[in-house]
């Protein structure tokens, strides 16, 4: 599954390639919704852990606008609700991942991304 | 004790492609629930999977602890399957579960761990805790003392046992610096 709490954790890899390498930008994407449990606590715990701009760029991109630009210091139920909403219910099946860096491709099919590079681009 | 996952979408023909859910999996799910209270006290955000073959792991775990799972596999049908299990069990759970992936490196024993290795220390958050599953024949002891010398990660063997034809150990070991991944699971 390729959802927007994962992708924020994913930067390109590929061997030399170290800067402005995240977010990975989507491209030709297929987006499907799935409703998933709402569970404050977990959402809450992971927001240390979210680059902010990054998820809210890429939310934009993706169309949906419920994220504000700056990380509110309060942290209420609707907020939360729409943070839930962008990092676990909006799932990217089909497209690609590229880096905005060495342009490397990441495919992605059936919810499945594929993170491997050839022998040459290992670092 | 944690509920076995529902692995009935997984049928023979799957298990030519991917591992079976039995025999080296079992140390190293009770070397998971032992530690589950440790765990759950460390408060974990997110788990790393690599190897996750039929996503039994992960999934079982996920029943316990409500993290993010991070499962990848070298081998496309153990994606699927690790999928296919995850989707399987949230619907009877109404749980995050896990997630497909790819790990990227070669399938050649020693040097992908040894390559993995040298990236535990910086991936591990402070609290992280790192599972390692290894064969008798990967020579444990040379493991451990590479992990000392080479990585400082000091580990301590939490299981050692046959299971059917393999001589199983689960090693663990504890993150010292800051990083976003909280605990690994790591198949030899």
């Amino acid at each position: 599954m390729v959802r927007l709490i994962t992708h924020n954790l994913l930067a390109c890899h590929v061997k030399g390639c170290n800067a402005n390498n995240f977010p990975l930008e989507f491209r030709n994407v297929e987006l499907e919704i799935r409703e998933a449990e709402f569970n404050p606590d977990f959402v809450k715990g992971f927001l240390p852990k979210i680059e902010w701009k990054a998820l809210v760029d890429t939310a934009r991109q993706l169309g949906d606008t419920s994220l504000p630009e700056e990380q509110p210091e309060m942290l209420d139920d609707d907020f939360l609700k729409n943070l839930h909403h962008v990092l676990l219910e909006i799932h990217v099946e089909e497209g690609a991942m590229v880096c905005p860096n060495c342009k490397h491709e990441y495919p992605i099919a059936s919810g499945i991304p594929n993170m491997l590079l050839a022998e040459h681009e290992i670092a | 004790m944690i509920p076995t996952p529902d692995l009935s979408h997984l049928t023979s023909k799957d298990y030519n492609l991917v591992y079976e859910p039995a025999g080296p999996h079992l140390p190293l799910l009770d070397a998971l629930e032992a530690d589950l209270e440790t765990l759950k006290g460390a408060e974990p955000r997110i788990c790393l999977e690599i190897g996750s073959g039929s996503g039994c792991v992960s999934t079982f775990f996920a029943r316990a602890l409500v993290l993010l799972y991070i499962c990848t596999d070298i081998n496309p049908h153990a994606n699927r399957a690790t999928q296919a299990t995850g989707r399987q069990n949230r619907r009877l759970q109404r749980r995050p579960g896990g997630i497909g992936g790819a790990w990227a490196g070669g399938w050649d024993g020693m040097e992908v761990t040894n390559k993995f290795l040298e990236q535990v220390e910086g991936l591990l958050s402070e609290n992280g805790r790192f599972y390692l599953v290894a064969l008798k024949q990967n020579n444990v002891p040379e493991i451990r003392e590479r992990m000392l010398q080479r990585f400082q990660l000091k580990s301590e063997i939490v299981i050692e046992r046959r299971a059917g034809r393999e001589y199983l150990y689960i090693l663990h070991t504890s993150g010292r610096d800051r990083h976003r991944v909280d605990m690994k699971m790591w198949h030899l």
